[in-house]
């Protein structure tokens, strides 16, 4: 039970190895990497995985439930894409929101329904649903890849806002990562999603609603996606859909993955997401400080990935129970 | 009346030809040539992706061309993976509507080589646009992306001025990808003559405006007296952008860029001060290059694959100062255009 909770000092788990490489090359960059360790350089890192991390802690909450939400990152560009579109054609701003939270809604209502109802694996459902939103909105809801926001549009003033010279999304991210917490932590249903994602027939059995769960689930994710666009607009002044295409996706959930969550379900926490996210932010500004070519930044991005992954291997073998059942 | 005989043979020869002027003119044979070796030719573009402003440009005013003149033309839209590229290539060669003439826009030096050399062995003209690309096409209609860097650097050197820092930073593309290879050859070709000018870093973007940002926000950290930067790309560099505005350098920091010169990527940018310089293609032009080759390939009666022509866009480094009202084209204005027919 103590992998969920607070931290296990008696064995090192993965979160513990990532979080140990993250110190270090903090302290390596903090002494090697002059202007480093300046307070704008720290809050241009948690700002750089802001975005990252927002849309990881939903990834987070899915796979704690023994799930996998593919389409995250089509529903943050295109539903933001096509609010902006409607604004750029005059319709009215209430409206033009109203028409995409609906829009996420369903998309998020159809992963958890078919996930929960009709059963197919969550990594196609997902997968399919993804690329449903990317193609219909792309072709038949918007004219172009990059879609600016209206100028003076809220959106853009969003962008702009700063409390004590930290931009809006590190408090936006800070603050989601607090409720997150709480609902995971505190709430009956968030304690739920653990026993449900360890081991769903036997939650079911003790009478806990497992499908409705799941459905709530995919409709919390998608929400994320969309406040994770909102603000990628917000400080871009547009959004382009191109980003479908990047690791993004991979990205999200690497975060999640390195932090410690295990794919097969009822692990981790919103802390494991802190971590992989502090891990990733830290070497990425580090290697550009340093002037590293992207090639090898993937490279190396990639070789601590798998590290990390290796070492959790040994430390913690996979034990009798997730071998029957599998990961995702 | 001898006068008189010799006006009025003078008034018959005029009437004469006056008249047969026009018979004269019928006997041309160039129109009824042209006509027979361009009617119903197919003409294929294959971008990158259709949904960015160059891609569309090319097609609408591709489009406009071929079907003039009573040919066929079609898009395929791969939309960004370099895969669906291939796939639609290889469709379209082995297709029994296999395409005369095949616009290939590269994702990079080599992907496509081997399907283009397929495409001309079939008899297919492949011309490569805007990417250069390892492979002798018939013909590459685009930037001299070497030429367009030096213009960049040129810009640069010029928005820094004499009394400044001389520190420039880049935001490079990839790799991989020769639009940004030979444009970082060429940016550096102009600072070796201006050795008092430093590259301070030269992170990539890898196309994506929030990595623009992000890689931005550090060199700027690093270097808060940097007085230019050239960002590779219009499309990523609303990102470089963001990063100066929240750096709160706007106007201290002199932004180049290059594009396609659609109105609300480039100019709208030049005109509110987002970009310091633009090296814009004039798109129009190079669409119009674009139907030249295609219009004499296609009359030539030359295999497919005999010759090797390029041909280079005239680049222009645009800044706020020398902007026109047609200096860029509309990409709206385009659609509702089209809409309209």
């Amino acid at each position: 039970m103590n992998t969920i909770g607070w931290p296990n000092y008696r064995s090192l788990n993965q979160e513990g190895i990532v979080f140990a490489i993250a110190v270090v090359l903090f302290v390596a960059a903090a002494i090697g990497l002059p202007g480093f360790i300046d307070p704008n350089n720290l809050v241009a890192i948690v700002r750089s995985v802001s975005v990252l991390g927002i849309l990881a802690l939903g990834m987070a909450v899915v796979i704690i439930g023994r799930g996998i939400d593919l389409s995250a990152v089509a529903i943050m560009a295109m539903s933001v894409a096509w609010y902006l579109q409607l604004l750029n054609s005059g319709t009215p701003d209430g409206l033009a929101f109203a028409y995409v939270l609906a829009g996420v809604l369903a998309i998020g209502l159809l992963n958890g329904f078919l996930v929960a109802y009709a059963d197919v694996p969550a990594i196609f459902v997902t997968l399919a649903t993804g690329s449903f939103v990317f193609g219909y909105v792309r072709s038949q809801l918007i004219t172009q890849d990059a879609v600016p926001v209206p100028q003076g549009h809220w959106v853009e003033l969003l962008g702009g806002l700063r409390f004590l010279d930290v931009p809006i999304e590190v408090f936006v991210f800070a603050g989601l990562a607090f409720l997150f917490f709480l609902f995971l932590r505190y709430t009956k249903w968030g304690r739920y999603i653990y026993f449900a994602g360890d081991n769903p027939v036997a939650a079911r059995n003790i009478g806990i609603p497992v499908r409705p769960m799941l459905v709530l689930r995919y409709v919390l994710s998608a929400l994320v996606a969309l406040v994770a666009g909102l603000l990628t607009a917000a400080s871009l002044h547009s959004i382009n859909t191109r980003v479908v295409n990047s690791t993004l996706l991979y990205d999200i959930v690497l975060v999640a993955v390195i932090g410690g969550i295990g794919l097969s379900g009822g692990r981790g926490g919103v802390r494991n997401v802190l971590v992989g996210a502090a891990l990733i932010g830290i070497l990425l500004n580090a290697m550009t400080i340093i002037d590293i070519p992207l090639l090898y930044q993937n490279l190396i991005k990639a070789a601590i990935l798998l590290g990390a992954i290796i070492v959790d291997g040994i430390i913690n073998p996979r034990d009798e129970q997730t071998a029957q059942q599998g990961d995702i | 009346m001898k006068l008189i005989k010799t006006l009025m043979a003078a008034a018959t020869a005029l009437a004469v030809t006056t008249f047969v002027a026009p018979t004269f003119a019928a006997d041309d044979p160039g129109p009824a040539a042209y006509a027979q070796a361009l009617k119903g030719k197919r003409v294929m573009l294959v971008p990158l992706a259709m949904g960015f402003d160059l891609a569309q440009g090319w097609s609408h005013y591709l489009k406009t061309e071929v079907e003039a003149w009573g040919g066929v033309f079609e898009t395929r839209d791969p939309n960004w993976v370099v895969d669906a590229g291939a796939q639609a290539i290889t469709d379209a060669i082995s297709s029994d509507t296999r395409p005369d003439v095949l616009i290939i826009h590269a994702p990079d030096l080599n992907s496509y080589s081997k399907l283009m050399k397929k495409a001309q062995a079939a008899g297919t003209y492949v011309i490569l646009v805007d990417n250069p690309a390892n492979f002798p096409a018939d013909a590459f209609v685009g930037s001299d992306w070497d030429r367009l860097g030096q213009l960049e650097a040129e810009a640069a050197i010029k928005g820094c001025g004499p009394n400044s820092s001389k520190k420039i930073g880049l935001v490079q593309g990839d790799q991989a990808n020769s639009s940004s290879l030979y444009q970082y050859a060429g940016i550096m070709k102009v600072l070796d003559k201006n050795p008092d000018f430093k590259v301070v870093a030269k992170p990539d973007s890898n196309w994506d405006a929030t990595t623009s940002r992000n890689v931005t926000t550090t060199m700027l950290q690093q270097n808060p007296d940097i007085c230019a930067i050239i960002d590779f790309w219009d499309g990523d560099a609303t990102g470089a952008a963001a990063a100066i505005r929240d750096a709160k350098l706007d106007g201290k920091v002199f932004l180049v860029t290059t594009g396609g010169g659609e109105k609300a990527a480039d100019c709208d940018k030049l005109q509110d001060g987002t970009y310091g310089a633009v090296v814009m293609t004039d798109l129009a032009r190079q669409s119009g290059d674009m139907n030249a080759i295609i219009k004499f390939l296609l009359q030539s009666g030359q295999p497919a694959g005999t010759s090797h022509t390029y041909i280079y866009t005239l680049e222009k480094a645009t800044t706020k100062a020398d902007l026109k009202p047609d200096s860029c084209w509309d990409l709206k204005a385009l659609q509702a255009q089209a809409a309209a027919k």
